[in-house]
């Protein structure tokens, strides 16, 4: 608090006014409360979510045996998984045919690219339903098949988050690196292994965990896109928060958001907090 | 080195170009494609749809009660908006002038809510505004103690708390979409108030400015574009919005995308769907053009 502050303060050291550190305070405090009561509340041993009658771990267990979603939540891990690798690829070659190259229409194609982030969700979702309708995609695949649209929907709004990530870190790429590579001999491939990935990897380590983490989100798209036999995790738990509120679904959630908070260690380890926060 | 152009070499540009323009075109031009052809359909029978050039789809969005959803759906967008903006302002203040050791810490706390599923939130949210929630018990204890301090100086004590209805009206959906766009807002205004230059700050103060004058007449202006980014960032979805006006809102809270979702999950009219879809999209085109167009502005001058 101001008031305890040893050293005086600066002018602009607007952080430490107290009531600065009230708003921001505030502000945590109704970001995290919500769920932070919902991580309490699993444990809760009651039916209603109300009021606390003890400590159980009943609900995980309740939850890890209900078959369905247990599924939901495989499906949803691969689902990410495959819309990231490919993802990856894609966003980081169009980055670099982006940065690189200067040809007709370059403005339009790269607008174009970047529209899938500008659609409501809502219009792609009813798009991805009305293409699958319209090419007969089969419905009765084996898994992991039959996750082939729903992957394809979150390729689509994924890739251009990785592009627009990777393209801001190619721009401090200090191009003779990649002239004296061809100097010395080395192939487009070999410059293109061995100067630019290595040059592009904080960028494609965060343009990972975004991508994963949006398709992991991703409730509307995959809403819409899903058959009648394929379910996600989100759609699941929308279904089960829609017809009857269960503790299960607080024991689910925060197994998630231990998921989230995990892998966003793992990328401040990979990568430090600030280079995180600046691919936002 | 300037960019390359692609005719210097072909074999590497087609490398690259190819996946992209496929994928683009495959599964996201195709697919607008349909929409937008539909949109001019009509039924015929259950499962059959003519594309016949019909604007009727068109005609019938423009009937009062799309209208006034579409107009509430904007209502609702800018007031989300606003309230974003002016609680972000200050949190974007804090973690730009926060210390080396803090402002990490406090720029991952806005970001990781933002990385956590949205349905998850959007559920917690619900469970706290619940008539049986905390939030509710809250105003129930907060209200208790105003009885009680009435009976202290000699008055009637209040009545029984009621427990108010805080879920399914307008007012959960705008909570609801500020609590899940809060960090949309925030970290864009953090990436502009970053960049600026403080010895414009100092030279205020020194003039004898006062910090809000400093912040009205200096800072604002300086972060307009990172303002008006976050202002576009956090419409724009919130305009599209469906998951929580669905799940928070009442009968009577409805946006756009649950008529959308109606179309097609109940009413079964894909055509009429799609040119909705069609108009809400053309409205981000209209909202991203007159941005840029206010970017342009200045240059002009």
């Amino acid at each position: 608090m101001a008031v305890l502050a040893r050293t005086p303060r600066a002018p602009l050291e607007y952080s430490r006014t107290l009531w600065m550190r009230l708003w921001v305070g505030a502000v945590m405090v109704f970001l995290y409360a919500p769920l932070v009561v919902l991580m309490i509340f699993s444990f809760n041993d009651s039916k209603r979510n109300v009021v606390w009658r003890g400590f159980t771990t009943k609900y995980y267990e309740k939850a890890l045996d209900n078959n369905q979603l247990v599924e939901a939540l495989v499906n949803s891990l691969t689902i990410a998984a495959l819309a990231t690798v490919v993802s990856l690829v894609l966003g980081a070659v169009a980055a670099v045919m982006l940065w690189r190259f200067r040809f007709p229409f370059k403005s339009a194609v790269d607008g174009t690219i970047s529209l899938p982030i500008i659609v409501p969700e809502i219009c792609l979702g009813v798009a991805f339903l009305m293409f699958f309708a319209a090419i007969d995609w089969p419905n009765d695949l084996v898994w992991p098949f039959n996750l082939g649209a729903i992957t394809i929907a979150h390729i689509t709004f994924c890739f251009p988050f990785v592009t627009m990530v990777v393209r801001s870190r190619l721009a401090s790429f200090n191009r003779e690196q990649e002239e004296a590579a061809k100097d010395l001999g080395a192939s487009e491939w070999q410059v293109f292994r061995d100067v630019l990935i290595p040059h592009m990897k904080p960028a494609l380590v965060a343009g990972a965990l975004l991508s994963f983490t949006l398709s992991l989100d991703d409730f509307v798209i995959t809403y819409f896109t899903s058959g009648p036999d394929t379910i996600t995790f989100p759609v699941k738990v929308y279904s089960m928060v829609r017809f009857s509120v269960t503790p299960e679904v607080n024991a689910a959630s925060t197994l998630l958001i231990i998921l989230t908070v995990v892998l966003t260690f793992i990328a401040l380890k990979a990568q430090g907090v600030k280079a995180i926060a600046e691919t936002h | 080195m300037a960019e390359q152009d692609w005719k210097t070499n072909r074999r590497v540009f087609a490398a690259v170009s190819l996946p992209t323009f496929l994928w683009v075109l495959l599964f996201f031009i195709v697919p607008m494609a349909i929409v937008w052809l539909y949109s001019f359909g009509e039924n015929r029978g259950l499962t059959e749809i003519a594309i016949s050039g019909t604007l009727d789809n068109y005609k019938r969005a423009t009937e009062w009660l799309y209208l006034s959803i579409f107009g509430k759906s904007f209502a609702v967008a800018a007031l989300v908006t606003l309230i974003c903006l002016i609680v972000g302002f200050p949190v974007a203040m804090a973690i730009t002038f926060a210390s080396e050791k803090w402002r990490p810490w406090l720029l991952l706390g806005i970001m990781l809510p933002f990385w956590t599923n949205l349905l998850i939130r959007t559920y917690a949210l619900m469970m706290l505004l619940g008539t049986q929630g905390f939030a509710n018990k809250g105003l129930g204890v907060l209200w208790e103690g105003a009885s009680w301090m009435r009976t202290l100086v000699g008055l009637q004590p209040l009545a029984t708390w009621e427990p108010v209805e805080l879920l399914f009206n307008n007012f959960a959906v705008v909570f609801g979409l500020v609590y899940v766009h809060l960090p949309f807002m925030v970290l864009p205004l953090y990436a502009a108030l970053d960049r600026l230059d403080r010895s414009l700050i100092e030279a205020s103060l020194d003039l004898g400015a006062g910090h809000f004058r400093t912040i009205m007449r200096i800072v604002v202006p300086l972060a307009a574009p990172g303002i008006i980014a976050g202002v576009m960032i956090t419409l724009i979805p919130a305009l599209g919005a469906y998951l929580t006006p669905d799940l928070m809102g009442g009968t009577d809270s409805q946006m756009i995308a649950n008529v959308i979702e109606r179309q097609f999950k109940k009413a079964n009219d894909w055509p009429f769907g799609a040119a909705l879809s069609f108009l809400l999209i053309y409205a981000m085109f209209i909202l991203i053009a007159m941005q840029s167009l206010r970017r342009r502005a200045p240059e002009v001058q």
